[in-house]
């Protein structure tokens, strides 16, 4: 399966997936007006890879900035995540925040209590 | 006495005032008051948990202009430009005042208003509920972020939603949210 590339900018995170290592990243800020536009090859990209996962499947999301438009496109993210926990391969969410950053860390608090899939809470100290 | 948008603008305008603008609410727009605040909340040294609360409020307050607001005023008598919008930055002490402001029609006011009272009368708890509820439940629209934009931005900012609906004619009001940071 081809990995999934993208060079973030100032609105959109940099994106990388690779299905052989079976590790995905979402670094950046993720505040295009437009968000569904930018999460369809993500959502798309993890249904095929969901068809034939690895056996530990790890996600890095470290965001500095997202929008609530963004927010429920990495809910959808998030899901496909979930149905690949739930067919019984390993999967876990390490979500990134910096030290001070409350709210970052309250909102993968939010999508831990939403999503049935481990979360890691990963403090990024200076 | 109807709303005169000179003196709206005048009156926001004369604290110490971070950035003020009024006009088409743009993409390019939005990019270019993300990247001015950013670099003044820099320079003023405010320290980096306030920043990004504003930069996150100011986000979402923009978008929420950008995908609301109406394309045209038919009706308004004043040269308005398409998407017209105000957005004001204000530093009072240890406060930051984000202000925007934007004609509605009439026939939304009903909806925002019940909205923003709902808001106001949560605990911070509560709110967080109602955000994971409509992200949760709720479909996102092409619009944005299908209602979550001032429940984000009340529980960013901790303080209460100030609001105002001045009308204008039988068909506008002109719509002001404050927001304290």
């Amino acid at each position: 399966m081809e990995p999934l590339n993208i060079e973030g900018t100032p609105k959109t995170p940099s994106i990388k997936f690779i299905a052989e290592e079976g590790v995905m990243e979402i670094k950046g800020r993720s505040i295009p007006e437009n968000s569904i536009e930018f999460y369809k090859p993500l959502v798309d990209w993890l249904e095929s890879y969901a068809k034939d996962p690895l056996k530990k499947t790890q996600v890095n999301i470290q965001l500095e900035y997202f929008n609530t438009s963004s927010s429920k496109c990495i809910l959808d993210v998030f899901k496909k995540l979930e149905a690949i926990h739930k067919s019984k391969h390993d999967v876990v969410i390490n979500w990134f925040y910096e030290e001070d950053d409350e709210d970052m860390l309250e909102a993968g608090e939010d999508y831990e209590s939403i999503i049935r899939v481990p979360f890691k809470m990963v403090e990024i100290v200076d | 006495m109807s709303f005169n948008l000179k003196e709206y603008y005048t009156n926001l305008s004369k604290g110490d005032v971070i950035l003020a603008y009024k006009g088409s609410i743009t993409s390019e727009l939005i990019n270019d008051i993300l990247e001015a605040v950013e670099s003044k909340l820099e320079k003023n040294n405010a320290d980096s948990r306030l920043r990004k609360k504003i930069y996150n409020i100011l986000v979402e307050s923009l978008q929420n202009l950008f995908h609301h607001i109406e394309q045209h005023h038919e009706g308004i008598g004043e040269a308005l430009d398409p998407k017209f919008g105000v957005m004001v930055i204000e530093q009072q002490g240890e406060l930051y005042k984000v202000t925007t402001g934007n004609f509605i029609h009439a026939k939304r006011i009903k909806f925002l208003k019940e909205k923003i009272d709902k808001i106001n009368s949560l605990t911070r708890d509560e709110l967080k509920d109602m955000y994971k509820f409509i992200l949760n439940h709720q479909r996102l629209s092409a619009k944005g972020g299908g209602g979550l934009g001032l429940v984000d931005i009340a529980r960013k900012s901790g303080n209460k939603l100030e609001y105002e609906f001045y009308k204008y004619n039988d068909d506008y009001s002109f719509y002001s949210l404050t927001i304290w940071v």
